[in-house]
């Protein structure tokens, strides 16, 4: 169970977030050109900085608590999933509270 | 570079992005601190839980040690550069095409 450590907490981002999807239709996951062009040039910036973080040792990870899956630049899948469920999760935020102030600009109107 | 100066950097080119490269504004909307405001809060939660269990560990040659709900503060910055620039290209990609 040990190994979940990390993965619990995308659970817990993703349980924490992806209900706007469905009580208050944030409609974040179908637009998912939209989401995708917003994410992957950030999600890449953020993998950059991850590697050159991990390879000067300024972060490092318990391995006990990791599943143990390494992608690109040693980097574990975690960090991977982290830079796509974070920011749609912040996507889902944003959209969450212009549902709910819909008076509210947010420059796309 | 340590990560409290890669952490600086990163909030400044989110700050460039959002106001001048892509003029979304969004620092200036009440919409945006709102919902980052709601973000924070999961920001601390989440990050209590990676550090306080040790699942992340930091090296303390490369922050300034002040540290928040477990994590450096560097953290703050890290999550603030993440998502203003993502919910700014959000905005961007939204936006109409105008005639």
């Amino acid at each position: 169970m040990l190994k979940w450590s990390y993965m619990a907490m995308l659970a817990f981002t993703i349980a924490g977030s992806f209900w706007l999807e469905i009580v208050l239709k944030v409609r974040v996951l179908l637009r998912w050109k939209r989401w995708l062009k917003s994410i992957l040039p950030i999600a890449l910036l953020f993998v950059l900085w991850d590697a050159y973080a991990i390879s000067r040792g300024h972060w490092y990870f318990d391995t006990k608590q990791i599943v143990g899956i390494y992608g690109p630049f040693h980097i574990p899948l975690e960090e991977y999933l982290f830079f796509v469920i974070v920011p749609i999760a912040a996507i889902m935020s944003f959209e969450a509270v212009r549902g709910v102030k819909k008076h509210w600009l947010a420059g796309d109107e | 570079m340590s990560y409290t100066q890669i952490a600086i950097d990163a909030v400044i080119l989110a700050l460039l992005l959002d106001l001048f490269a892509l003029r979304t504004q969004l620092v200036g909307r009440k919409i945006f601190w709102t919902s980052y405001l709601i973000i924070l809060v999961f920001q601390l939660l989440t990050n209590w839980w990676l550090t306080s269990r040790n699942i992340v560990m930091y090296n303390a040659h490369e922050i300034i040690g002040k540290r928040l709900a477990g994590a450096p503060v560097e953290d703050l910055l890290f999550g603030f550069a993440l998502i203003l620039s993502v919910q700014s290209l959000w905005v961007h990609f939204g936006r109409k095409a105008r005639p």
